[in-house]
């Protein structure tokens, strides 16, 4: 009913979407041997007779895998399961080298769950409304997520006519998390949402690294829409797209998918169940899915428990940490910097979305005396500018943070104004072995004592009798136009300080 | 060793000849009367002579054996504490990886394979000075009991060169049997120690699941899987199992337990063994009537030794083969995924005009059928089908239901006895070729064997005579999970007392 389609056409509909995200461990090894999951090696130098599925060899599971899954599902508020098990999917693929995936079927690690996203449509309809809650936000139920084992890479060689595939099997053996949504999302932009949600929880709790470009969270959309016509909701038959690997991707999937299912039903009125459901890739260039498979019905994978492996018991003490590593979601920060230190929910999102690090280098300023407020605009207009121009992360910015708040205490105690600060913040970059003391003087700023800066004050008055005049009328910012002169008398003035003592002295007038 | 014939045993036989055990072997080595070299060369120069005759082996590296044998002189000369196996020639089935030579499996798909690691046991024998001579001639991956199925063509009796020496570890069997290995390693899924160790009258062992280190065993029916050994007598076979066995972080199926010295172990003489007659086997039809014979004989040699005798059914066993036949294929159904011609192996070009989805599936399906003999195909098709969907819970499902019955079977036997006795196959060795045609009845020889590998436990066929036209025969017995120590000290007992090891073959006695 959102959708622009639907306000082109007589009918209305609604979109139901479920994600499976793939979320690759950040694990050293492999989820079953002992070879780096480094990204972007040359092919096949991450590989072992485990991983390359030779013949004699056998797996031995990586049970920090188990720990960052149960951490995931803790996060995610899922069952934990007291036992969970292996199980093979068998098919052929070249980037399959045992010709079985080592999966989860029946006893997943973690069941059920949710998660929940901020609300983007507000909704007639009464059972999606029952899944709001009170706080605005849309609770997306979870299914299920399930250790799996990564395939190897085919990279298809077409040069000078050549139809060669070659096989880079690194990856092959590294750990993913299947994270799989109930159908509750209803539009491209809750998909995006979830997906980023979710990608942030990751990235918060050290499960994984998060990044898209690497293939570190990959999804698949199941897509269909539930049609009205005649009083009746008809459904579409279920479309599966493969491998959108960026935020940007799975909307635009989506949107076109909609569009087209919506086509395709105005063509053929073909509901769920009378046509088979299909798998249709995402082609990022041309910006539309295709046809991959079409089958009648599931592809069948022989699924059994894999007799090489044991079951796996979580302990009491697993459980515990999983916990209470699980604490530091996204979330928990946000409630921090929005209720403990009153941030604008833009600016607080903003810090949010740099990653836990950042929020943690902030709460450190504050914590050293800065106030939330002067903490969160330095952040913003200069920490993030200096990372984001250098291509850094937060643990390489070169001032620890007790020392950024150094500079910013000395603000608030009228050492220095605003602008020097920036210039003392400027040299301190250029040598991060000055300190704050050392980098305010060096800008030559002496304080200038307050019997100095009262006959500053009275010049200024005398000089600008408008100002006295609407000050008196209320308007006791206009005194703020005086720091400009006064700075042009003495550099070393202190703005605060001048707007006091002539604010001081226009009350007493 | 005192082995001698037993006066009380009614069937012909000549001496055996005791310079072949590895006890004897170590004992000369010791006391310097021979060097490692001398029995390398003595063991390649008799497969030279005899090999022809049996294909038992079917790939030798004489001169890293010799070498390796040298090296083990050179250390003893130094005065080095040698380890158990120090000097030792044992041959192995080809089945387990080696960094040496090829690992065959037998099958076309692995002909020029060559593994860049050892299997964990193969690693365990070198390091107990064990030199490595040979490998031995199988049932493709393991899957047959004749030898037949094998790219090297069949293994053959020692004892009668038109029949069969069993299978699928049947060049191990026929090896030792033809005094060309002192001590060989197989593996055993279903029986493939067992069977042929009986129809080629030596001991051979199939330890408790997890004993051994499966690492390097290429997997058939991996619940299924486990590597023991063949020899001339339970004590070299003891000897061997304490080299091999223990713990290996590298298999998560293999069992932390402690290993005992089971050639220690086996020294005192059971005290008031209670042996269980297994009244399904020895009642069973199919028993040929001279193994019968000398099973009773067997009993009542224990019984005049001084062990109790009690009857005891297994209700399950009829269920052990429909069971096996399903659990077996479908492991192996996907354990042989990996061979599809696409990272290593053999692999056949696609068709040019493929009747399949693509070139790359015709590729597929050209290498696994002709890359796979007939059995190995049939074993794959029975488990693509019985895992699939609709059919997994009346198939698999059901039989993983009766397996556990199985083992609850064999749980209550043990409370009663520590032992179970019988006979490891229905006939002695049948013709070649006999049964080639008839899968179904080759299946059926499997009869008393399967429930050890099913139920996890360890068994063990030894040598109690042969019928009048010169056949071994073979007695199974069996015990709980983790008492190697009791199953090789009975059988250990009923060697030593009776003195019954079988001789060489009188074609291959010739040095």
């Amino acid at each position: 009913m959102s959708d622009s389609a639907s306000t082109n056409s007589p009918l209305a509909y609604r979109v139901v979407i479920g994600l499976e995200v793939h979320v690759q461990l950040k694990t050293q090894t492999k989820l079953f041997c002992r070879c780096s999951t480094r990204f972007g090696q040359s092919p096949n130098t991450q590989v072992c007779p485990v991983c390359l599925g030779l013949p004699g060899a056998l797996p031995v599971l990586n049970l920090h895998a188990i720990e960052l899954a149960a951490r995931a599902g803790e996060a995610l508020h899922c069952e934990l399961a007291l036992f969970t098990k292996w199980d093979r999917k068998n098919y052929f693929y070249p980037d399959l080298p045992k010709g079985y995936q080592t999966s989860q079927f029946d006893l997943p690690i973690c069941v059920g769950g949710y998660l929940d996203i901020p609300i983007r449509v507000p909704s007639d309809n009464a059972a999606e409304a029952a899944t709001l809650s009170e706080n605005m936000v849309k609770r997306i139920r979870l299914v299920r997520a399930h250790l799996e084992e990564d395939a190897g890479k085919s990279m298809h060689d077409e040069r000078a006519g050549r139809a060669d595939t070659r096989i880079d099997l690194n990856r092959a053996g590294t750990p993913l998390l299947e994270i799989v949504s109930e159908p509750d999302l209803s539009s491209a932009e809750e998909a995006k949402d979830y997906l980023s949600e979710l990608r942030l929880i990751m990235v918060y709790l050290g499960i994984s690294d998060g990044n898209m470009q690497e293939g570190s969270l990959r999804a698949d959309a199941n897509v269909n829409l539930h049609i009205e016509r005649d009083g009746e909701t008809i459904p579409t038959p279920i479309v599966e797209i493969k491998n959108l690997n960026s935020f940007r991707s799975v909307e635009r999937a989506i949107e076109y998918e909609v569009e087209r299912q919506y086509r395709e039903f105005l063509r053929t009125g073909l509901a769920m169940g009378q046509s088979p459901k299909q798998t249709r890739g995402w082609d990022d260039v041309l910006g539309q899915t295709d046809l991959q498979r079409e089958k009648e019905d599931a592809a069948d994978y022989r699924y059994f428990p894999c007799p090489d492996l044991v079951p796996v018991q979580l302990t009491e003490q697993q459980r515990e940490s999983a916990k209470s590593e699980s604490q530091f979601t996204p979330d928990r920060y946000r409630n921090v910097l929005l209720h403990t230190h009153a941030l604008k929910e833009t600016d607080a999102e903003i810090l949010i979305q740099q990653g836990r690090d950042v929020v943690e280098y902030f709460v450190e300023l504050v914590r050293a005396g800065a106030t939330p407020k002067r903490a969160s605009a330095w952040m913003l207009q200069d920490v993030l500018r200096h990372l984001n121009d250098h291509h850094t992360s937060i643990d390489h910015y070169p001032i620890p943070a007790p020392k950024l708040a150094e500079l910013l205490v000395a603000i608030e105690q009228g050492k220095v104004d605003t602008s020097q600060a920036k210039q003392a913040l400027a040299k301190i970059l250029d040598d991060p072995s000055i300190g704050v003391a050392t980098a305010i003087e060096l800008l030559g700023i002496v304080r200038v004592d307050v019997s100095e800066t009262e006959v500053l004050c009275k010049e200024l008055l005398a000089e600008n009798p408008d100002v006295i005049d609407k000050v008196k009328a209320g308007n006791t910012k206009a005194v703020a136009a005086l720091v400009g002169q006064a700075k042009k008398k003495n550099r070393n003035a202190d703005p605060r300080v001048i707007q006091e003592i002539c604010l001081k002295m226009i009350a007493n007038m | 060793m005192g082995l001698s014939r037993a006066a009380t045993f009614p069937y012909s036989l000549n001496m055996f000849d005791s310079r072949l055990s590895l006890q004897t072997l170590r004992e000369s080595i010791a006391n310097r009367s021979i060097s490692c070299r001398e029995i390398a060369e003595f063991f390649w120069a008799r497969i030279e002579k005899h090999n022809a005759a049996i294909n038992a082996i079917v790939a030798i590296d004489p001169e890293i054996a010799i070498e390796s044998a040298k090296d083990i002189d050179r250390r003893l000369a130094n005065g080095e504490a040698l380890p158990a196996l120090a000097g030792l020639p044992i041959s192995i089935k080809d089945i387990l990886c080696t960094r040496q030579g090829t690992t065959t499996c037998g099958s076309k798909m692995l002909a020029k394979y060559q593994s860049p690691f050892d299997a964990h046991l193969v690693i365990r024998l070198y390091d107990s000075g064990a030199i490595v001579m040979g490998k031995t001639n199988l049932d493709e991956f393991a899957m047959g009991g004749s030898t037949e199925n094998s790219i090297f063509g069949p293994s053959r009796n020692p004892w009668d060169n038109s029949r069969t020496c069993g299978g699928s570890s049947g060049g191990s069997a026929a090896a030792v049997a033809a005094g060309l290995s002192p001590a060989s390693i197989g593996t055993d899924t279903g029986g493939s120690i067992r069977q042929p160790a009986s129809f080629c009258g030596v001991c051979g062992i199939k330890p408790t699941y997890g004993r051994v280190s499966r690492y390097g065993l290429i997997a058939y029916g991996s619940s299924l899987d486990v590597a023991g050994a063949f020899a001339h007598t339970v004590e070299d076979l003891a000897l061997v199992l304490t080299s091999i066995a223990g713990h290996d972080p590298r298999d998560s199926t293999c069992l932390p337990d402690p290993v005992p010295n089971y050639a220690e172990e086996i020294r005192q003489a059971p005290k008031n063994l209670r042996i269980g007659v297994v009244r399904e086997h020895l009642e069973d039809n199919g028993l040929d009537n001279e193994l019968r014979e000398a099973l009773h004989a067997s009993i009542e040699t224990y019984k005049r030794l001084g062990a109790s005798i009690v009857d005891i059914s297994l209700p399950h066993s009829k269920y052990c083969i429909p069971t096996y036949y399903i659990i077996a294929p479908c492991e192996a159904s996907s354990n042989l995924s990996r061979y599809d011609g696409a990272h290593y192996g053999f692999r056949a070009e696609p068709d040019p005009k493929t009747t399949s989805a693509s070139p790359l599936e015709s590729m597929y399906e050209n290498t696994r059928s002709q890359g796979f003999g007939a059995e190995v195909r049939r074993r794959i098709l029975l488990g693509t089908y019985a895992l699939s969907a609709g059919y997994y819970d009346a198939y698999y499902l059901k039989a993983l239901k009766v397996r556990r019955l199985i083992r609850k079977d064999y749980d209550a036997a043990f409370e009663k006895v520590d032992v179970l006795l019988g006979p490891t196959t229905p006939r002695p060795a049948f013709r070649l070729g006999e049964k080639i045609n008839d899968p179904v009845q080759l299946y059926l020889e499997d009869l008393f064997t399967v429930g050890a590998n099913l139920a996890g436990i360890p068994a063990l066929s030894i040598p109690i005579g042969q019928t009048r036209s010169g056949l071994p025969l073979g007695m199974q017995l069996q015990a709980p999970p983790l008492r190697e120590s009791t199953l090789l000290a009975a059988g250990h007992w009923y060697q030593q007392q009776t003195g019954y090891v079988p001789s060489i073959p009188p074609a291959f006695a010739a040095s």
